[in-house]
């Protein structure tokens, strides 16, 4: 079946941490802490936004692709919640930056946390169908918390880019499975600045039957079961969600680590299980399996299963790992700068 | 060619003039000038400004300041070339009379530049740039200067000391000119702690934003002859352009443009650097005036910092450098530096500048050097009393 | 005004890849590209892309900035010598303006560049960020 040629990630550099965020709004901050499991989150600059995100990230994809013409990809996908523009693509912007042009078909996807997951599938369906030979899917977010909501401790930016092909794979798809119910446990309705959400309501119904149905039932398909994945990657809105999925679902600590980004990148919407790929797929060995499963609000799951090649110890490190883009060369920012960062001041136009 | 001359200077009112528009400026400054020389009449007129549309929305300048000088009918123009236009308007009236086709132009040059807000100012002037290389990228004049300044710094060693130094002279210099903007005189402590602008430029390095405008009656020999007034020779004219993209430039501490500028205005009066006395030079910077100083051959690269910090560029100095004050304390209404620059070389030739800025020693020859953006063009002349 | 959103698509070759023109004869890059080679008046040139390593030739921080900037303000402006010789004027990012210098090594990297506000076109284009990896 196919998969991916090549990927890519980027971050911002700024963090806030969940201290700085609370004392402004007299939150706890270690409950959330402990019991969100988040610690600090990433801020992108005002220069950057959902389509720098996605073009960067595009580029490392096609560094470590090697071989691919940009002009050969037929198709390019990008999945977020925060299109810079409500009226006029991403994807084009994308597709002219790394010279994809005029041959291809864009399209900006969005369904929450999902958007992303969602431009994978299509891209690697356009492909494993023949339509064309690549398709490049990207996840990117520079994700909105109303302030002095829960959200604002957790939304985040960052991308994730996928080339999708059928030869010269450092991860072959063996498996997908999408599981989708109508669920209103988050929302934003338009001319809105921020999401609204059903507080616990996110929970149980939503987030955990979703990735369960979707992670059960590709189980179910493939005839696995966790022990046979090294690795695992789940839907991150918090530190707390994917992990108590994972566990209750079967897999270890030690398969989500490598992908379980949230505790310090907060939540990166549709970036956030792609993003968690990338930091996978640094990792893994030739013949590692790989589950991924994301969660978007609305709502639904969809599941990947994916068997890295040989040709991963090659390509990883061409460009820079997501590790490093998490771990060096960080600022920590204060919620003045922040709330300038964001463009959360109201200043005269 | 004929012999041209320059046979009577006017100004306006500099500084910010609320109750002066454009065309009030011009007529101001130009009515000034033909009193002062005692013509009966001009045959052309050239108007040099940077931008009346963005600074003022108006633009057809020849007509508007022909019709409002008591003139319809004359031939007129506007010449442009971003902060060198009043220079280059200069240079067309020295040409068309040396060519024998007007014997008496007038060669104004205006900027109204109050009339907008501060950031429409910046971005008037920030048209000299490149707009899609440089200004699309943040770029402001300070900062174009202000990267002229850091690589002058690195190369030469160059300090703040000097820069300050250059401030310091030129507001002296201007503290005896009644026309000047900021007449006061400032110490170099008051130079480095005043606001950064652009690394490492301050407020104090910067020249302001300045209504202005300031004319020139230029004629054959006969005419200026016949008026018995004092008047002072056009011995040479020289212009040149260069990239106006910093980014394209070998080396960015010099000014290619002022450097062939210079050199054609010395051959054409058939003079070198060391026959002239003094100038006045486009000192948009403080930066500005030691770049110039060097690339016109008055200094050897890197050295005109420390001549200045030693007083060589002052009034009692050996080779006195804006003694008008410079753009720096008598303002910088754009499209009219070049002219006021020829006002100040005529004023100090003929010895009528003001009691205590008037250089002492005998004047025989001086230089006025205008640039137009970060060196893009420039435009210089030599004159000498007659 | 102009009309912006015009003038920026027509750049975008240059804003997005920094596509530059190599002419023949001199072998010399040109960013942007120009008809004709100043030095030699050849005119037979090829399209080339710039490389996205550098060095800092000069650079100033911009503290007053016009109000378009304020977000960025204060902001580091730099002449960068690319790998292969071209030089380049951008925006520098992701720095602490008080620890550039001349000689800084730098990566070009996609940013936006200008916003027009809040109902405007959106602008791209290269910036520099510091070369840390």
């Amino acid at each position: 079946m196919a998969g991916i040629v090549g990927y890519g990630c980027h971050l911002p550099r700024h963090r806030i941490k969940v201290e700085e965020i609370a004392k402004v709004w007299g939150a706890d901050a270690p409950s959330y802490k402990k019991g969100l499991m988040l610690r600090e989150k990433s801020v992108p600059p005002p220069d950057m936004d959902t389509i720098t995100l996605s073009v960067e990230a595009a580029r490392r994809a096609l560094i470590r692709a090697q071989t691919v013409n940009p002009v050969d990809i037929g198709a390019i996908y990008i999945g977020s919640e925060s299109h810079p523009y409500a009226v006029k693509p991403s994807g084009t912007t994308v597709a002219e930056a790394i010279g994809a042009t005029p041959d291809i078909h864009c399209a900006d996807f969005e369904f929450a946390c999902k958007a992303g997951s969602e431009a994978m599938f299509v891209a690697l369906s356009h492909v494993e169908s023949g339509f064309m030979k690549y398709a490049l899917a990207i996840a990117a977010d520079t994700s909105q918390g109303a302030p002095s909501d829960a959200l604002e401790f957790s939304a985040a930016a960052g991308a994730g880019a996928f080339i999708m092909g059928k030869e010269n794979l450092i991860a072959e798809c063996l498996f997908t499975h999408s599981y989708m119910t109508d669920m209103p446990d988050f929302w934003r309705r338009e001319h809105e600045f921020y999401p609204q959400h059903a507080g616990r309501f996110t929970g149980e119904e939503a987030y955990f039957a979703h990735t369960k149905g979707a992670t059960n039932a590709i189980l179910k398909k493939s005839g696995m079961k966790p022990q046979d994945f090294q690795w695992a990657i789940f839907h991150q809105p918090n530190g707390k969600f994917p992990q108590r999925v994972a566990l209750e679902l079967g897999f270890t600590q030690e398969q989500i680590d490598p992908g379980w980004l949230s505790p310090r990148l907060g939540n990166t919407y549709s970036g956030a299980s792609p993003i968690g790929l990338t930091a996978t797929l640094d990792v893994a060995k030739p013949g590692d399996m790989i589950m991924m499963c994301s969660y978007g609000s609305g709502a639904g799951s969809d599941a990947f299963i994916w068997k890295v090649t040989d040709r991963i110890d090659k390509v990883r490190d061409l460009t820079i790992r997501t590790h490093k883009l998490l771990d060096e060369n960080l600022t920590y920012v204060d919620y003045g700068t922040y709330a300038k960062f964001r463009r959360k001041i109201h200043k005269n136009a | 060619m004929k012999t041209v001359c320059v046979a009577g200077v006017g100004m306006s009112q500099w500084g910010e003039v609320w109750r002066k528009s454009l065309r009030q400026l011009f007529a101001d400054a130009a009515l000034d000038a033909i009193a002062k020389s005692g013509v009966d009449h001009i045959d052309s007129l050239y108007v040099g400004c940077m931008s009346g549309g963005l600074f003022a929305q108006q633009e057809h300048l020849g007509s508007l300041m022909a019709d409002y000088i008591g003139m319809p009918g004359l031939p007129a123009m506007r010449v442009e070339s971003a902060c060198a236009s009043g220079g280059m308007a200069f240079r067309a009236a020295f040409f068309e009379v040396a060519s024998g086709a007007a014997d008496i132009v007038l060669a104004g040059g205006v900027e109204k530049m109050t009339d907008c807000s501060g950031d429409d100012a910046t971005a008037a002037l920030a048209t000299a740039a490149d707009q899609e290389y440089e200004v699309f990228h943040g770029a402001t004049f300070p900062g174009l200067y202000a990267m002229m300044a850091h690589a002058h710094m690195a190369k030469y060693k160059t300090t703040r000391s000097m820069l300050s130094a250059v401030a310091v002279k030129n507001h002296h210099n201007g503290s005896m000119n009644p026309n000047a903007q900021y007449p006061f005189k400032i110490k170099p402590e008051t130079v480095e702690s005043s606001v950064m602008v652009a690394d490492p430029l301050r407020i104090l390095d910067c020249s302001p934003i300045t209504d202005g405008a300031a004319c020139a009656i230029v004629c054959t020999e006969e005419v200026a002859k016949k008026l018995g007034k004092p008047y002072v020779k056009i011995l040479g004219s020289g212009a040149a352009t260069d990239t106006i993209q910093l980014a394209q430039r070998a080396d960015l501490t010099t000014i290619k443009a002022a450097t062939l500028a210079s050199a054609r205005a010395l051959k054409m009066a058939g003079r070198t650097i060391k026959d002239i006395q003094f100038a006045e030079v486009h000192d948009c910077f403080t930066i500005a005036e030691l770049i110039v100083l060097e690339s016109i051959g008055v200094y050897e690269p890197g050295c005109a910092g420390p001549g200045t910090l030693a007083g060589e560029t002052g009034l009692d100095g050996k080779f006195p450098v804006n003694t008008s004050g410079g753009l720096k304390s008598k303002g910088h209404p754009v499209g009219a530096t070049g002219i006021a620059q020829i006002v100040e070389i005529y004023k100090q030739l003929t010895r009528q500048a003001e009691t205590g800025r008037q250089v002492k020693k005998d004047l025989k020859v001086g230089m006025a050097q205008n640039m137009g953006g970060s060196g893009g063009s420039s435009v210089v002349h030599i004159l000498e009393v007659a | 005004m102009t009309m912006f959103s015009s003038r920026n698509w027509r750049e975008y070759p240059q804003r997005y890849r920094m596509e530059a023109v190599k002419f023949k004869k001199s072998g010399k890059t040109y960013f942007p590209p120009r008809s004709i080679d100043p030095e030699t008046g050849d005119c037979e040139a090829e399209m080339v892309r710039l490389p996205d390593l550098g060095k800092v030739v000069t650079y100033t921080v911009v503290r007053v900035a016009p109000s378009q900037w304020g977000d960025m303000s204060p902001y580091a402006l730099a002449i960068v010598e690319l790998t292969d010789g071209a030089k380049v004027f951008g925006q520098m990012t992701d720095v602490d303006v008080d620890k550039v210098t001349i000689g800084m090594d730098v990566r070009v990297e996609f940013r936006r560049v200008q916003t027009e506000d809040h109902h405007g076109v959106l602008s791209y284009a290269y910036k520099f960020v510091p070369k840390w990896w």
